[in-house]
């Protein structure tokens, strides 16, 4: 799937808190129709990382590009309009709207359409995650995997070159998950390059190419999912993850 | 005086009461902002009208056509250099402290500027003019607020539901930060809906200089009208502040049939009585 082209190029980020350091230089490279999944353990910083990477918050230290542009100081929305566009952890629906509103506005706004022009996308979006059915219903009160599946469909309304999913299929059933992660196959198969971050390890490894092991904000290991997961480092992290995501 | 003549005579008062609160009920449904300030942009609005028509003879409503722009763009500053940057994480006091400054400032600069006479927009044969609806006279002036009012709520409510610019409101409302990591520009959001909300303003200072005197220090009682208008109607819909305004102006005027010291008291009354038995006000927003 992946070319040579760089989609994301991260070199020497750091952000801190106070003495509280949650991203210790951080270097990553992510080709244009790579998946990568991102691992590691609750705090390792992986969350801070995707509010590096979408302007949510600005990095202390190092440098940002995405498909050779520098971007280390562009707002969310301009990141947005360039082509990145994440979904978050906590589904964070526009409760007051429609499924359809939601997806119309990510459209409308993120690739800078008319609302006539945004319809078309939006309804694509809405179809391309099973949630057509639902258009009509506020998204406040659709169940939590429609709230997954829209809080994709939001993103790819605004016509994404790289996606980042935080934490996704959490808090589903395995079929559930599985279904979600047949769409985001497909989303991927489509030529949206992804960052995933995930604690369901069976979901992720189905998918990405390529993992990155996160811990106390620095990357500790790096490479393709058979190599990384029998890795020292990481079985210790990987033994606590899976417990974990039994529970989820 | 019978009670048809009073029930008119509210609901067109109430008019004007609605004029005063919607461009509150509006910013404060798109960024949780009170602006103390509503009322004295009113009067400022109003002097605005009277240096227009002063020096183009315009009639007051035409000269609505050039006020209604010069309080669109003096909101939409306001809110892009001044309160844009008061506005932080839930909280929402410091743009209600630099409004109440800017509440001062106005009092203080149209003071110096026109003293404390008060003044007064004619209207011409619009304010005595009057439609016979059988043994009862309804005054045009106040017929042309309550339909104004009327208006502006139907309009808003369809930019809100229908439009482009409605939905990044409303999504910018729900939560601004994902708002702008889809691609809207919330501090652009929130300065076109402050100059909306003072394109309003610039409709409810004509109606009200028409109607009565100002001076001033006429802002503070019609920031509270708006107020209590939007608290009864409940937050976040117009069809919701409409209604305040009618129960808020209905309320004065049975009021003021008991005596006419009653009228204001009763108004605050009925405002009263309905925060204790409704805290959410009469038609609240689904939650």
């Amino acid at each position: 799937m992946s070319s040579d082209e760089i989609a994301l190029e991260v070199v020497g980020l750091c952000k801190a808190y106070g003495a509280l350091s949650v991203t210790k230089d951080v270097s990553l490279t992510v080709r244009a129709g790579e998946a990568i999944g991102i691992i590691g353990p609750n705090g390792a910083g992986k969350t801070t990382l995707f509010n590096l990477f979408t302007g949510i918050i600005r990095a202390d230290a190092g440098r940002i590009s995405f498909f050779g542009q520098d971007i280390t100081t562009a707002s969310a929305r301009s990141r947005c309009h360039m082509g990145i566009t994440r979904s978050f952890q906590v589904p964070q629906p526009f409760g007051g709207m429609t499924v359809f509103e939601n997806t119309l506005v990510a459209a409308a706004f993120g690739q800078k359409l008319s609302q006539r022009e945004a319809r078309a996308p939006a309804a694509e979006a809405l179809q391309r995650t099973g949630l057509w059915p639902k258009a009509q219903l506020r998204a406040g009160e659709i169940t939590l995997l429609d709230r997954k599946r829209l809080e994709l469909a939001r993103s790819i309304a605004t016509a994404p070159r790289l996606l980042l999913l935080d934490e996704i299929a959490g808090g589903l059933t395995e079929s559930e998950c599985q279904e979600l992660v047949a769409l985001i196959r497909k989303i991927h198969s489509e030529g949206t390059t992804i960052i995933w971050i995930e604690h369901v390890l069976h979901a992720l490894l189905s998918i990405v190419d390529r993992v990155i092991v996160l811990d106390f904000g620095q990357k500790i290991a790096e490479g393709d999912p058979a190599t990384i997961m029998k890795s020292p480092e990481v079985s210790s992290i990987y033994l606590g993850l899976e417990a974990e995501s039994a529970h989820g | 005086m019978n009670v048809i003549d009073t029930l008119i005579g509210g609901l067109l008062l109430g008019g004007l009461y609605t004029l005063f609160a919607i461009g509150l009920s509006l910013i404060f449904g798109v960024m949780r902002l009170v602006n103390i300030a509503h009322g004295d942009f009113i009067v400022l609005a109003a002097y605005i009208a009277y240096l227009v028509i002063g020096a183009t003879g315009l009639h007051p409503l035409v000269a609505l056509l050039v006020v209604i722009p010069i309080m669109a763009v003096i909101g939409y500053l306001l809110q892009k250099w001044v309160l844009n940057r008061t506005m932080g994480d839930d909280d929402v006091l410091p743009p209600l402290l630099v409004t109440f400054g800017l509440a001062v400032i106005i009092q203080n600069a149209l003071l110096a500027a026109f003293t404390s006479n008060s003044m007064r927009l004619s209207a011409g044969s619009l304010q005595t003019s009057s439609l016979p609806l059988g043994s009862i006279q309804i005054g045009l002036l106040p017929l042309f607020t309550l339909l104004m009012a009327v208006v502006l709520v139907i309009v808003l409510e369809f930019i809100f539901a229908r439009t482009r610019i409605g939905r990044a409101f409303r999504a910018t409302s729900d939560d601004p930060q994902i708002a702008s990591a889809i691609g809207v520009r919330a501090d652009h959001i929130y300065a076109l809906a402050m100059a909306i909300s003072f394109a309003t303003i610039a409709i409810a200072s004509v109606f009200l200089a028409m109607r009565s005197n100002f001076d001033p220090y006429s802002g503070p009682a019609r920031l509270i009208y708006g107020f209590e208008a939007v608290i009864i109607g409940g937050l976040g819909s117009f069809y919701g502040t409409l209604a305040g305004g009618l129960v808020l102006g209905l309320a004065q005027s049975f009021g003021a049939q008991i005596s006419p010291n009653m009228q204001i008291l009763s108004g605050h009354l009925v405002f009263f009585i309905i925060l204790a038995l409704r805290p959410r006000g009469l038609f609240p927003k689904a939650p």
